[in-house]
């Protein structure tokens, strides 16, 4: 059959191009502009070649040190995210009920935190952890534990770590639950008849049953910390000192406090890069060995 | 060993599952429960291998009564729809898994994994993992868990509803043979009539909850007591009529009068009278007019065809009715045909749906004529 060509439907495509030109393209072209190019001020600008990625990446200079310890915090946050949220996550929903009307309101409850904003999460722990009026902060003064967040780096990362697993654990319990609600009846029937105790109904049973959902939560949960900017920034906005500023944070700092364009700019490049190659090696690695199960 | 159910019932909220069922089952002897889908023969599955506990009556292993028995000391074996396995074991820690928990030693877990590995021809896939195995593969491994516990009580609930047909028939022949040396009573959910009459056995028929009727196989399909038991006992679906009989003459509930002493002389009242596709065959257009007995003219709805055998959908203008004819036919969608239905294959069953007995029913003097 004779397809014929008809060079308008062009017209029906052009909606999309513009929209995904003017909300990725023409952004990420300026960032990668700012990263090549250095200025004398007065709207001047040169090239710069890849200095700025050299100074950026070598640990010794200035910026190198600050993006080095950056990195740091994040990772080392990220990996006691993961190790908190996602054992509570699975736990907790397994004390999720199966049945009737607590199944709704435990559901309602768990996903509470999911859908309070951000910036209003930072503030209600900003106040929550304050040592003088705060609740958590007054307590915790009084029951004779030195708990500063803004004064006590090590408050200060307890207090967002916190913070960040009252937010999120939530979702990952909901993940983990429709994964359990999707094993059959007839696996936890086959476990009971062979004698198999809960220990064993979990190990050999619910957690290969969740392998799948939990590679999700974890890349989920892993991006969202990597990521994170605006609890932090309202609770200790990166300090006591340079304690909890996050790469998120620092960037704000160097790009928007300091207008340090091209330093801000090779270092979102590298940022981002950096979570794209962490999610793609996760993702391969968990669908590798996902695949070689299903051959 | 024997298991008894003394008028055992299961209410889910005000729902009556299971409804007055009194079955028995003797040690070496193959079980059918055959139904419908939602009928009951999990749930009674259930009830048998302790899950659950009957709300009613009395569930007895050797004449004791096991209510109080936890379900991991009853000696107990069950095969499901789906293919359970640990999906994180290999299949010879699967096959394995039962014996473990219940303390065998190294040695005998040994020996009697690698026979029922033998048995069910696994022996290939010991060390891989379930999903790496086919359908047919993973639901043997699920049987020869079963198998290698040598339980008393093997509860089988349609384990071979979700395999090919080809291992089907194969694993069908097998299975009861797999367990008949263990002397276990087994126990063999089913939809399919005929999944029924291949196994045989003794089968009890469940429709709602309740057991319609029980005993032989085969004297089951022949003499069903009641329309329920009728119906869940034919597929394709028993063909129906309901009648009305008055003052001797035999007429449809439109008040159509049947042909001449189709059925037997009845005392007057309401009945319904069903046949089975063998007692059904079709007429042709051009032979209607010749043929004698009980012909009802109408036209074809649907063919399906089986290979050997053909089932013929014919739109009587009242109900739609199958036929069973052998061979391949191609019968098309709106050829006018007829359906003669064979006298001596008619059930006749009461306004409260008990049938009313050959004996019990006066035959005219047709039979004899022919």
């Amino acid at each position: 059959m004779e397809k014929a060509i008809n060079n308008r439907a062009w017209f029906f495509v052009l909606p999309v191009l513009v929209f995904v030109l003017f909300s990725s393209l023409v952004p990420l072209m300026t960032v990668i502009n700012y990263s090549v190019q250095d200025t004398m001020g007065q709207n001047n600008f040169f090239f710069n070649g890849i200095a700025w990625f050299q100074n950026l990446l070598d640990p010794t200079t200035d910026i190198g040190g600050r993006f080095a310890a950056a990195l740091v915090r994040n990772l080392l946050f990220s990996f006691v995210v993961l190790l908190i949220e996602l054992p509570l996550g699975v736990g907790a929903a397994l004390c999720i009920p199966r049945h009737g009307w607590k199944v709704g309101a435990t559901l309602v409850l768990i996903a509470l935190p999911l859908l309070i904003p951000y910036n209003v999460v930072g503030t209600i722990w900003q106040i929550f952890a304050r040592a003088d009026i705060g609740l958590l902060g007054y307590v915790l003064t009084h029951l004779g534990i030195a708990y500063n967040d803004t004064q006590d780096p090590t408050s200060a990362w307890a207090t967002i770590l916190v913070m960040d697993v009252w937010h999120w654990t939530g979702m990952v319990a909901l993940l983990a639950y429709a994964g359990l609600k999707s094993i059959p009846d007839a696996f936890y029937q086959a476990a009971r008849i062979d004698g198999a105790g809960r220990w064993s109904v979990f190990r050999n049973i619910e957690l290969p049953k969740l392998q799948k959902v939990l590679v999700i939560a974890v890349l989920l949960r892993f991006m969202g910390s990597f990521m994170i900017y605006t609890e932090p920034s309202i609770v200790t906005g990166g300090g006591p000192g340079e304690s909890t500023s996050f790469l998120s944070l620092d960037l704000v700092k160097i790009a928007l406090g300091q207008v340090d364009l091209g330093n801000g700019a090779a270092m979102s490049l590298v940022y981002n890069l950096i979570t794209l190659t962490i999610c793609w090696v996760f993702f391969t690695v968990m669908t590798q060995l996902d695949r070689r199960k299903d051959v | 060993m024997s298991v008894v159910l003394e008028h055992v019932g299961l209410r889910v909220g005000n729902d009556a599952v299971i409804d007055d069922v009194s079955l028995a089952f003797e040690r070496g002897t193959m079980n059918v429960l055959l139904g419908p889908t939602l009928s009951g023969k999990t749930t009674l599955m259930r009830l048998m291998a302790g899950l659950d506990r009957p709300s009613t009556g009395r569930i007895l292993v050797d004449g004791e009564d096991v209510a109080h028995v936890p379900v991991r000391r009853r000696s107990v074996a069950m095969v499901y729809q789906q293919f359970v396995n640990y999906p994180s074991l290999s299949v010879y820690e699967n096959i394995a898994s039962p014996l473990r928990v219940a303390g065998v030693g190294r040695a005998e877990i040994e020996s009697r994994v690698a026979e029922a590995a033998r048995v069910l021809r696994l022996e290939p896939f010991l060390r891989r993992l379930p999903a790496e195995l086919s359908g047919g593969q993973q639901q043997r491994t699920a049987i020869a868990r079963a198998l290698v516990k040598r339980a008393a009580l093997v509860l089988l609930d349609e384990p071979l509803a979700n395999l090919d047909y080809k291992l089907r028939e194969e694993l069908r022949e097998e299975l009861p043979r797999l367990f008949a040396e263990s002397g276990a009573i087994l126990v063999y959910a089913t939809t399919e009539p005929s999944e029924a009459l291949l196994l045989g056995g003794r089968t009890a028929t469940l429709w709602q909850g309740r057991v319609t009727q029980e005993g032989e196989t085969p004297s089951l399909y022949r003499d069903p007591g009641n329309v329920d038991a009728a119906r869940v006992f034919s597929d394709p679906p028993l063909n129906e009529l309901p009648v009305v009989v008055a003052g001797g003459r035999a007429r449809r509930s439109d008040g159509t009068p049947l042909p001449e002493a189709m059925i037997p002389s009845l005392p007057d009242g309401s009945y319904r009278i069903g046949f089975r596709v063998e007692h059904a065959s079709v007429v042709e257009q051009d032979d209607v007019a010749a043929s004698q007995g009980d012909v009802f003219p109408g036209t074809v709805s649907v063919t399906e065809i089986s290979g050997s055998e053909s089932f013929v959908h014919i739109d009587v203008g009242f109900a739609v009715w199958v036929c069973l004819v052998l061979g391949v036919h191609d019968w098309r969608p709106g050829a006018r045909a007829a359906v003669s239905v064979d006298r001596d294959g008619i059930f006749v069953f009461a306004p409260d749906g008990s049938r009313l007995q050959p004996s019990v029913v006066r035959r005219l003097p047709h039979a004899a004529t022919g």
